[in-house]
């Protein structure tokens, strides 16, 4: 299946340079977006063969390093993230065959976008360290170039360049990691790494490099700073890649390193694993809860989401390295299950995002409101991402929520102490951010969508596009899906979840009423299919009974209001007044959020003015003072550039001797 | 046949029950205050001259303000149905645990606010924003004393929580204690009773719930009212199935012991109904801004028994 799978991937790269000629001509969008999504559901099927028909087939081609090759493997990790990549590329391509027509540069969007989807998968398969990081850079350079597409806004360009420093960052980590792993011999191939046996040090050291250069691209706090910037910069389509596809993909370079190259794990390495999950949970969510820009929002909910992923793999790490299978299974499919319904509602919200962009060219929240009316498809759809992603019955979100609940709780049987005073800590701000995003999406969902129009172009907004709304209505019945026969993912995971921690949960498709059961059924069980069946009887029982055998009369007046509306949609709470209260609750010590009322002396004419302020306490004291660092050595360094050519020469020679020096005392 | 048999008995008895509560709690509260209050009956005929009446809409209310009533009201309906109340076993009691449970009730909140934002007004917005507020405290401080009770019973089943603490097998635990105080300020808050609102206002600042509903008319309230009627009956239950559990009838249980069932059940809901009232009339209403110290500290009870269950499993 490998074989296939390159072929795809280099029909991609292929279409690269057919877009840069095509890019002038007005029907290229259709036919580099169609034919992306042709290849893009091809491998999605290449995946999903391998996946259920548990087979792994590897390919070594002649390129890259001469003594190694570039080695390519679909195994079941592999086959599981291919079709995420995949799933999220063929529904990105769809969107965008009706949204790319709206494009202003399609040059600079066409030629990048089949390059990225390559990328990505190329990441997936990548089976030597050499080939993973020249994936992993081009996946990087690629969804870079797509950031900075119209450059000609000064945010995206910093956006951009953040976006590079972190990026080149995270593989440095991940390089180092790599060589750390491969020891002198060089030898970068996983099979030959994961053969040789690290020792307990020098494997913890390549587990923090991995946390740390696949979570700044994965966006755990407190290297998410780029994130929130790039993401709503590029078009949506692309938006909803990197946000919905890319994090997992850095998730991907996680488990791969973490569960499979470094063989059995030492307990402490799930601390830190958990502990930057549940920071990165609650600190996603809060700072989300302070945004007014839509995509922004969307976006630092990803950080959000990915906490969530990052607790359950670190709970699979915890009773991996005590041997407890079982619920290392259940923990690793609790954040793979995840990985999937993120990967799918995230792309659905800011599909949705990028429709609304469109018609009313806003992203702000501010300006938005009472779209529900002029766009009632893409509002039912966006409805439904926001009900998955606030995790809560009957869609998916909620389920793979439930089953890392479930893997907390069978964690006081863990030996070690410190993990039995974190793991409940942990489920607390597991518990704190699940309400906090229900919060943030009634925020997201209320002010944009419902309530009345706050500027003209929202109420002139139109319909979007079929093939938009085709892609978003596929994303949408797809939480269903895997919301109420969650089974069916859940065994589809056994073969990743065999791999990796030896064992897998329970078969579950066969169960009474097709319940989803963990462990056992004393113990808990779910079922999402009669829930959703429970809620849509009752509801329609209740409604059928009341306009059959009571009322159903309607009429139209003017608002009630307590008597006191007021026709100017300014009245209305907006997104900031929205979220005042949590943000004093929160954002007082997180944010340092202070209120400014200015009131005029009674008489003037001026306005009363209500000023916040919110201070990114992580970008004031990390990242700032680094960057004023590194700006003033630049300076002081910059003396360097204009020396003599006798000058040059002293310190040509200068470098020579210490570098000699440094050898014979080595020696 | 049997357990269907029960499973609708037990849909239609909450049903029935919850508008006898809320009257119940009216009554005791105005009889503190001497004054001679509402009938018993009251609510019930509340709630059917409000669904014979017509519906006044907002003139921009859309489609999703008009179905909101009935996705609350089977929301919480069905999640008051798989509470074990006067016999334990309910057929589809393990449909959801009682973590789904809370997350059903999360969903039916989540409409309601956004119920609060459709029609555009001042009071709608100040009730959404201040629900989600209570709520994201409300919330994970529910999931820890769910935590800490299935960590006790070894299971998150509600039905199984509750056979295990009438087995005797628990005696006093420090844990549980504090899951029973922490879930008592819970269900305080997420009802909307004083002191965290006060469920007999109109036109106070410091409303919530009301603020939320007041654009809703005719069989919409009528709805919206059954539902939260619901819901306070949901939560005494649950008290009452979690530590109180004497009574229920077992899964096999022949009609003497359901009788005794829904005697004691019934017993429970009235006694829970007057301590409320009796709680409700003896304390002030407390600032908006007060609530997260109120609910921080149930979380922090949740967060507590959770912690010394992980540390010794005995406490």
């Amino acid at each position: 299946m490998a074989i296939y799978a390159l072929y795809g991937v280099g029909v991609l790269l292929a279409l690269a340079p057919i877009a840069v000629v095509l890019a002038a001509s007005p029907r290229a969008s259709n036919v580099i977006y169609g034919a992306c999504l042709v290849v893009a559901l091809v491998l999605c099927m290449v995946g999903v063969i391998s996946l259920l028909g548990r087979t792994s087939s590897s390919v070594t081609l002649p390129l890259g390093l001469p003594w190694l090759g570039a080695h390519f493997r679909i195994d079941a990790l592999a086959a599981f993230f291919m079709i995420v990549v995949n799933l999220g590329g063929a529904a990105a391509s769809l969107f965008a065959i009706g949204y790319g027509q709206h494009e202003q540069v399609p040059e600079r969007v066409l030629p990048f976008y089949p390059a990225y989807l390559a990328g990505m998968t190329l990441v997936a398969l990548s089976d030597d360290a050499f080939s993973f990081l020249v994936s992993w850079e081009f996946m990087s350079l690629s969804s870079w170039a797509l950031v900075v597409a119209h450059h000609r806004e000064r945010e995206n360009l910093r956006a951009g360049y953040i976006y590079l420093m972190m990026a080149s960052f995270g593989t440095l980590a991940l390089l180092l990691g790599f060589g750390l792993l491969a020891g002198a011999n060089g030898n970068y191939a996983f099979d030959a790494i994961r053969a040789s046996h690290p020792s307990a040090a020098l494997a913890g050291l390549v587990l923090i490099l991995a946390l740390i250069g696949a979570g700044s691209k994965a966006g755990i706090v407190p290297l998410h700073a780029w994130l929130p910037l790039a993401h709503p910069a590029a078009p949506s389509h692309v938006s909803a890649l990197m946000s919905g596809v890319m994090t997992k993909v850095a998730v991907y370079g996680f488990i791969r390193i973490g569960f499979d190259l470094l063989g059995t794990p030492e307990w402490w390495w799930s601390i830190l694993v958990l502990a930057a999950g549940g920071i990165t949970a609650v600190m996603g969510v809060l700072y989300a809860l302070m945004q007014h820009d839509l995509k922004r929002l969307l976006a630092y909910h990803t950080v959000e989401n990915i906490g969530i992923i990052y607790i359950g793999l670190g709970l699979g790490l915890a009773f991996k390295a005590h041997g407890m299978a079982v619920a290392a299974a259940l923990a690793l499919t609790a954040g793979l299950l995840h990985v999937f319904n993120h990967s799918i509602f995230k792309s659905l919200l800011f599909f949705g995002a990028g429709a609304v962009l469109n018609s009313t060219g806003e992203r702000d929240m501010e300006h938005l409101g009472g779209l529900i009316h002029r766009m009632p498809r893409t509002a039912f759809v966006f409805l439904v991402g926001c009900v998955a992603i606030s995790a809560l019955p009957p869609l998916n979100g909620f389920v793979s929520e439930w089953l890392t609940f479930q893997a907390i709780l069978l964690s006081p049987q863990l030996p070690s102490w410190g993990l039995k005073f974190l793991v409940p800590a942990v489920g607390a701000l597991l518990a704190l951010s699940a309400a906090l995003a229900a919060a943030c999406f009634v925020k997201a969902f209320g002010v944009s969508f419902l309530g009345r129009p706050r500027t003209p172009a929202a109420a002139t907004a139109h319909e979007t596009d079929g093939n938009s709304l085709a892609a978003m209505f596929f994303l949408a019945a797809l939480c269903l899906v895997a919301g109420v026969l969650p089974g069916i993912f859940i065994d589809a995971l056994a073969p990743v979840t065999n791999a990796l921690v030896g064992m897998s949960m329970p078969h579950q498709t066969g169960l009474d009423w097709l319940t989803i059961v963990p462990i056992a059924e004393s113990r808990s069980s779910y079922n999402g299919l009669l829930v959703f069946i429970f809620v849509t009887v009752s509801g329609s029982i209740a409604a059928l009974a009341i306009h059959r055998l009571a009322s159903d009369k309607l009429r139209r007046g003017p608002a009630w209001d307590c008597g006191y509306p007021d026709p100017s949609p300014v009245t209305q709470y907006t997104a900031s007044s929205f979220a005042q209260p949590i943000r004093r609750v929160y954002g007082t010590t997180v944010f340092r959020a202070r209120e400014i009322g200015e009131m005029p002396a009674s008489g003037a004419t001026a306005p009363a003015r209500l000023t916040v302020e919110l201070h990114d306490l992580i970008w004031d004291y990390g990242y700032a003072p680094i960057a004023a660092f590194v700006g003033g050595a630049a300076d002081r360094l910059n003396v360097l550039q204009f020396l003599t050519i006798r000058r040059y020469l002293t310190l040509v020679f200068a470098a020579l001797v210490l570098l000699l020096l440094v050898v014979a005392i080595w020696q | 046949m049997r357990d269907f048999l029960f499973q609708g008995l037990q849909m239609l008895l909450v049903l029935l029950l919850s508008p006898l509560l809320t009257g119940l709690v009216r009554k005791v509260k105005a009889r503190l205050l001497r004054r001679q209050g509402p009938p018993l009956l009251q609510p019930y005929r509340d709630l059917l001259r409000l669904i014979r009446k017509d519906v006044v809409l907002a003139e921009n209310a859309s489609w999703l303000f008009r179905a909101i009533p009935y996705i609350v009201f089977a929301g919480t309906w069905v999640a008051a149905s798989l509470v074990p109340t006067f016999a334990s076993g309910l057929l589809f009691s393990w449909s959801a645990d009682l973590i789904a449970l809370v997350a059903l009730l999360g969903s039916a909140r989540f409409f309601l606010a956004l119920a609060g934002l459709d029609v555009g007004t001042s009071f709608g917005g100040i009730g959404s924003s201040r629900e989600v507020m209570i709520a994201s405290l409300a919330e994970p401080a529910m999931l820890m004393i769910v935590f800490t009770l299935a960590l006790v019973a070894g299971s998150t089943q509600l039905s199984a929580i509750a056979a295990h603490m009438v087995s005797g097998e628990v005696g006093l635990r420090v844990s549980l204690g504090l899951a029973l105080l922490g879930l008592i300020m819970v269900a305080i808050a997420e009802n909307g009773r004083i002191p965290i609102d006060n469920p007999a206002t109109h036109l106070e600042l410091t409303m919530v719930h009301e603020a939320m509903v007041l654009e809703y008319s005719g069989r919409h309230l009528a709805l919206i009212d059954l539902s939260s009627e619901l819901k306070l009956l949901l939560y005494i239950s649950v008290i009452g199935c979690l530590f109180m559990p004497w009574g229920i009838a077992p899964p096999q249980g022949g009609a003497p012991e359901i009788a005794i069932g829904v005697g004691s059940y019934v017993a429970k809901l009235a006694l829970g109904g007057f301590l409320l009232a009796v709680f409700e009339t003896s304390i002030a209403k407390m600032r908006v801004f007060r609530v997260p110290a109120f609910l921080g500290a149930a979380l922090m009870l949740g967060l507590l028994g959770t912690l010394l269950l992980f540390v010794s499993g005995s406490l």
